[in-house]
């Protein structure tokens, strides 16, 4: 009997790893010694992080795999673990002060945040139905708790529980949906059902596509993909801020990179039968997300819109399912964890204990009062605008390239007009920041890292703008995967 | 043995079923079991397409078990995040508990 | 030819008709007299006293969810516990064990957190 193990497996894990060894020692460290956790804990998990980082890059430009195929480690799963990796660190540095602020147990906090970015790692590099779906509620079920963290504010117990059920409705969806793909290749990896889907017997098979749009169900309920969004606004509402601002770039860019294995990578074949659903999908996001968050007084509810509707630009890119498109997605979801942690970052400065002071309202004149916040602030809706000299502006473009390159026009000049409709609620926010000048302004304290926090994150975003070569070659080999 | 087909109406009845709860009912618990419902028909799809695949292999089987796990801890923590609300408003009707509207 | 079905269907009628006759014999002969004491709850004999819509204590549920996490991560143990042997003939046996030292170490330590945190305490 040949057992597809070998203990060098265990290599492709060690970001994994070092994330789970972090954790535990968070807990023990809560369970032992608690006054120590309060403070140690954040620090401890940044350091994970780092690690992680360190170790991911190193994986870089070795493709590796391992456990009988079950976990593939490349360069396309190094992307965009980075961008997960980097949007876990800027979470963790804007939670410091949220934490202490709002009396959360600090040291459960950051080991559940740190147990899903393991599941996020997990779902990028999974080349197999099982390791997604398990990595999927690996990620899920602690950030259910996360999102009713805040226990005893009824609004994040609501958000909680919202999102739990509406969660595990779309994971049950997804494994009902891999069942039925099982069934119909009999086999769960990702590459023996791309062969599979080569004999014409396979391909017209109703229980194939039954599964194909079940699994698409499923991932587009965790990418907030319009119509399975109407969780979002609530849980991003409920949601402690730092909750929200770290699964709006972790979650969403697991769940993506997982799209992209099933559809494009296994299921490229199938890719004249999806490509309807998705164009669909791809424009209803756009279009629903960015039209519903004019209509929005409460800068939660509106970024959560906003995640909606930039998970519809992605959607275009998977849609196109060509080189230019393979490219783009990593690059954006890693510009979209700068500029919405960035912006996600400054809304948790402004916010007071309890999570009061959402309104839009509350911004006003905020220049006046604190004109590096909201130039920061600025900076950011720019770039989620997608206005140059912006990381935003470079994704979007490299995005409506992608469709271009697909012959997807209709696609493409919705994308650009719902652009265009964007700009008006992004440039509000500042407008209500720079031209509006109250007799008090409000007063708000940065604590200093997430000061850093809000540096890092705007260097970030005009970094990528300036050097989009940076990871170009990185995403150059990205799209020989295809 | 029955053909596989007969299996997989069974998996889609207790499927549909499992969705019907999700639309129709109202208590979080109710919710809960429907969604257990759900993984449960896609535990007999596994299990009988395992049987059944001319290769024969036992992924489907180790798969439902996965599935059987992720689903008692979703329960666990799904309780306790109903029992949380319910400590506040004491009662879990999902129509109600809506403070936030879109 | 279904010899073996017709023990099933005889086993069933028998079943069947036992429940039915005796049913019937019992509603044939019982005297009626509903209310009083037949209302109660039966509890092994007990007197039951108050109403069962008592709050239980919140311990209750937590230890309750902590035992169904440990209860299902069996699970996991009996299909490793039938591979080992394939395992160790494929030279693999230290691996297979390190794989499961690792996932216990995990839950125990869960379960020690759990402990410290007074989860386990029953007071």
């Amino acid at each position: 009997m040949r057992i597809p193990v070998d203990p060098s497996d265990w290599l492709i894990l060690i970001p994994e790893f070092i994330l789970l060894g972090t954790a535990i020692a968070i807990l023990m460290i809560d369970a032992f010694a608690k006054a120590a956790s309060d403070r140690s804990s954040p620090w401890i998990s940044l350091a994970g992080t780092a690690g992680a980082i360190v170790a991911a890059v190193f994986l870089w430009g070795n493709p590796l795999s391992g456990f009988g195929g079950m976990i593939v480690n490349d360069d396309f799963g190094v992307l965009v673990s980075t961008a997960i990796l980097t949007g876990t660190a800027l979470a963790v540095l804007i939670s410091v002060d949220y934490v202490r602020r709002e009396e959360l147990p600090a040291g459960e906090y950051y080991a559940l945040i740190l147990l899903s970015t393991i599941g996020m790692l997990l779902m990028v590099s999974s080349a197999n139905l099982i390791m997604i779906f398990l990595s999927l509620e690996v990620l899920s079920i602690a950030l259910y708790v996360l999102t009713g963290f805040a226990r005893m504010r009824p609004r994040s117990q609501e958000a909680g529980m919202k999102y739990f059920l509406l969660g595990s409705f779309s994971a049950a969806i997804l494994v009902y949906g891999v069942a039925l793909i099982y069934g119909a290749t009999g086999t769960v990896d990702l590459q023996s059902i791309a062969d599979e889907l080569i004999s014409p017997g396979v391909l017209g098979n109703p229980v194939l596509l039954a599964g194909a749009g079940l699994v698409l169900v499923g991932l587009g309920f965790k990418v907030a993909a319009v119509p399975f969004q109407m969780w979002t606004p609530d849980v991003y509402e409920g949601a402690p801020s730092t909750v929200a601002a770290f699964m709006s770039i972790g979650s969403k860019a697991a769940a993506f990179a997982a799209l992209v294995r099933v559809l494009i990578f296994a299921m490229g074949g199938l890719r004249p039968e999806w490509l309807a659903a998705v164009w669909v999908i791809a424009a209803l996001t756009m279009t629903v997300g960015n039209l519903v968050a004019i209509a929005q007084d409460n800068i939660k509810r509106m970024l959560a819109y906003s995640s909606i509707a930039h998970a519809g630009y992605i959607l275009v890119a998977v849609a196109a399912a060509n080189r230019l498109g393979l490219q783009s997605i990593p690059f954006y979801l890693i510009a979209y964890a700068f500029m919405n942690l960035g912006a996600w970052a400054v809304v948790t400065a402004v916010t007071r204990k309890g999570e009061e002071a959402v309104g839009l309202s509350d911004y006003s004149g905020l220049f006046w009062s604190h004109p590096v916040l909201a130039g920061s602030m600025g900076l950011f809706m720019f770039a989620l605008a997608g206005i140059p000299p912006t990381a935003g502006f470079t994704a979007k473009i490299y995005v409506f390239m992608a469709a271009v390159a697909a012959d997807m026009i209709g696609l493409l000049i919705i994308a650009i007009v719902t652009t265009i409709i964007s700009a008006y609620f992004y440039l509000r926010v500042t407008v209500i920041m720079f031209m509006e000048r109250p007799a008090e302004p409000p007063v708000v304290t940065v604590p200093t890292p997430l000061a850093v926090a809000i540096a890092v994150a705007a260097a970030g975003t005009i970094w990528l703008f300036l050097f989009p070569g940076v990871t170009q070659s990185f995403t150059d080999t990205v799209a020989r995967l295809l | 043995m029955p053909p596989v087909t007969w299996y997989l109406y069974v998996s889609a009845a207790l499927f549909c079923i499992g969705l019907f709860g999700m639309m129709t009912r109202r208590n979080a618990i109710a919710l809960l079991m429907s969604i257990e419902l759900m993984l449960n028909a896609a535990n007999i799809n596994l299990v009988a397409f395992s049987g059944y695949l001319t290769e024969h292999t036992l992924v489907g089987q180790v798969f439902a078990l996965f599935v059987i796990t992720i689903a008692a801890a979703e329960a666990a923590v799904g309780l306790a995040i109903v029992i949380n609300v319910y400590r506040t408003v004491q009662h879990i009707n999902a129509d109600e508990i809506n403070i936030m509207k879109w | 030819m279904a010899s073996d079905y017709t023990w099933v269907l005889i086993f069933l009628l028998v079943g069947v008709g036992f429940a039915v006759v005796s049913l019937l014999a019992s509603w044939a002969v019982r005297p009626y007299d509903p209310g009083g004491q037949k209302r109660r709850t039966y509890e092994c004999g007990e007197m039951p006293k108050g109403s069962a819509w008592v709050q239980l204590r919140p311990g209750y549920y937590i230890y309750m969810l902590v035992f169904v996490i440990f209860d299902v991560e069996v699970l996991f143990i009996f299909p490793w516990a039938l591979a080992l042997r394939n395992m160790k003939s494929a030279g693999l046996g230290a691996l297979a064990i390190a794989d499961m030292v690792i996932f216990v170490g995990v839950l125990a330590i869960g379960l020690v957190y759990a402990w410290k945190k007074g989860v386990l305490r029953w007071e």
